[in-house]
């Protein structure tokens, strides 16, 4: 449910409820991100490569 | 045949032997198929749920291996957030383990709402109020961090690694990854809690109702406890079975014995919070509610015996045995007190999803029974058999265990 249709209300129960739903996903989703574009800049050359073995 | 994708320098047996070893968990998803298939094409009358069981088998499944993956982010949790650095040479297994409870749950929860194609319906028209919609939402979500936190094992595979683009987003997801267990830590308190919760609030059952704190009843607590306190029970359990059958040692007992050490604490206070739970609910819920203790021990098969299986037999015992540092240390003692930490918890999802909808709660309600069918067992056997397939074949071709080298060159 989003903000912007019909059956949403402003009030706490909601901003609560899809406020912590979105926050997961929003850092879930800046966390691939923030991955995808290290790549990209990685494979650019513009970053260094790191080695975790 | 399939050499170049097995991890260098540890051997793995043949792909004839490999094959013959995944025939009967291949058998086990079949029959799950064959009862997926019916339920979504003949409905749920394929079931024995009623009125009284809209929550049976799968329920309980569910609510298991959901308890029993919370190895996942609690060692996710310990590891990259407390910076207990021994688990690192157990994390992966852990994160596998997790994926395969949690995707299991969720697929079999696609079953068992009849309407898969409407799942959706529960995010796009949540109730608010309803613990099950923060259930939903929790368990959904943290399944995709448990995808993130499995998705660097992955490309970690000997093939897959040439590739660079690939191997630099692995490296760079593992780099930022106690962001991403910080996030299944939170996800994961809420939905172990609300599934305990959810119980809780039933106030027209004393059997499970309970009070609590603000709008959180006891079981919500409860459930996260027990949940953190058998998840890494199950974790070394699943481990050690790897270990049994391939005959090597994969995980340096340091590992196992601060998860064991954790648990056996964690189940500790469990024990306590829950016997003082159970006399509060004896002393309070249960006279208001007109009724006495045992009146909800006089049915059927559900005796008072699951109280003291439960507390005493599968609770205490287990707590005692990870506690004492000189039984932990002792393989057969270890695999002893898991194993009952984690029937305990089993029992404990079954009395709360099972017991609680078969108990009376009207003066013209009567007493009903409830057993399974087979496709209800094919669809939960069928978790089963895809947990052993994707973990086999996680082992088989990914570097699951960083010191496996390392341990097995004598």
């Amino acid at each position: 449910m989003l903000p912007f249709i019909f059956e949403w209300q402003w009030n706490v129960d909601h901003i609560i409820f899809f406020g912590f739903l979105y926050l997961a996903l929003g850092i879930v989703g800046l966390g691939i991100t923030v991955a995808a574009i290290k790549t990209v800049f990685q494979l650019l050359g513009f970053m260094r490569e790191r080695h975790f073995h | 045949m399939d050499s170049v994708l097995i991890p260098e320098g540890v051997k793995r047996c043949s792909p004839g032997k490999f094959f013959l070893w995944t025939l009967p968990w291949l058998g086990l998803l079949g029959w799950g198929l064959v009862s997926a298939f019916l339920c979504l094409y003949k409905g749920l009358n394929q079931t024995n749920m009623t009125n009284y069981f809209a929550f049976a088998l799968w329920i309980v499944f569910d609510l298991a291996v959901i308890a029993l993956g919370a190895g996942a982010f609690f060692t996710g949790f310990l590891t990259y957030i407390i910076g207990k650095k021994e688990l690192k040479d157990i994390i992966n297994s852990a994160v596998i383990i997790g994926f395969i409870c949690y995707s299991g749950a969720v697929a079999m929860l696609g079953i068992d709402i009849g309407q898969p194609l409407r799942g959706w319906f529960i995010f796009w028209h949540a109730n608010v109020h309803s613990m099950l919609t923060e259930v939903s939402f929790c368990i959904t979500t943290y399944l995709g961090v448990l995808l993130i936190e499995y998705i660097p094992i992955i490309l970690e595979n000997r093939k897959i690694e040439e590739i660079r683009e690939l191997r630099l987003f692995g490296n760079n997801l593992h780099e930022i990854m106690a962001v991403f267990a910080a996030t299944g830590t939170f996800l994961s308190f809420f939905h172990q809690g609300s599934l305990g919760g959810l119980f809780g609030v039933m106030y027209a059952r004393p059997f499970a109702a309970r009070g609590g704190f603000y709008i959180w009843p006891w079981t919500f607590f409860l459930f996260i406890l027990s949940a953190i306190a058998a998840g890494p029970s199950f974790t070394i359990l699943c481990t050690k079975l790897v270990e049994k059958i391939t005959r090597k040692k994969l995980v340096p007992d340091k590992a196992f014995q601060t998860l064991a050490k954790i648990s056996g604490w964690l189940l500790a206070l469990y024990m306590v919070l829950k016997i003082a739970d159970t006399i509060g609910w004896a002393y309070g819920i249960v006279p208001k509610a007109g009724l006495t203790f045992m009146d909800f021990y006089k049915e059927g098969p559900y005796g008072v015996w699951l109280v003291i299986a439960e507390i005493g037999i599968f609770g205490i015992v287990p707590a005692i045995i990870l506690l004492i540092p000189k039984a932990r240390q002792t393989e057969g003692w270890l695999i002893a007190g898991c194993l009952m930490n984690c029937t305990g918890i089993v029992l404990n999802r079954f009395v709360f999803t099972v017991v609680t909808l078969a108990i009376p709660v009207m003066p013209f309600d009567k007493f009903v029974s409830y057993l399974p069918t087979w496709q209800e067992w094919g669809i939960s056997m069928a978790v089963i058999g895809y947990g052993f397939l994707l973990y086999s074949l996680s082992y088989r071709y990914l570097p699951i265990f960083p010191k496996e080298k390392e341990l097995n060159t004598a």
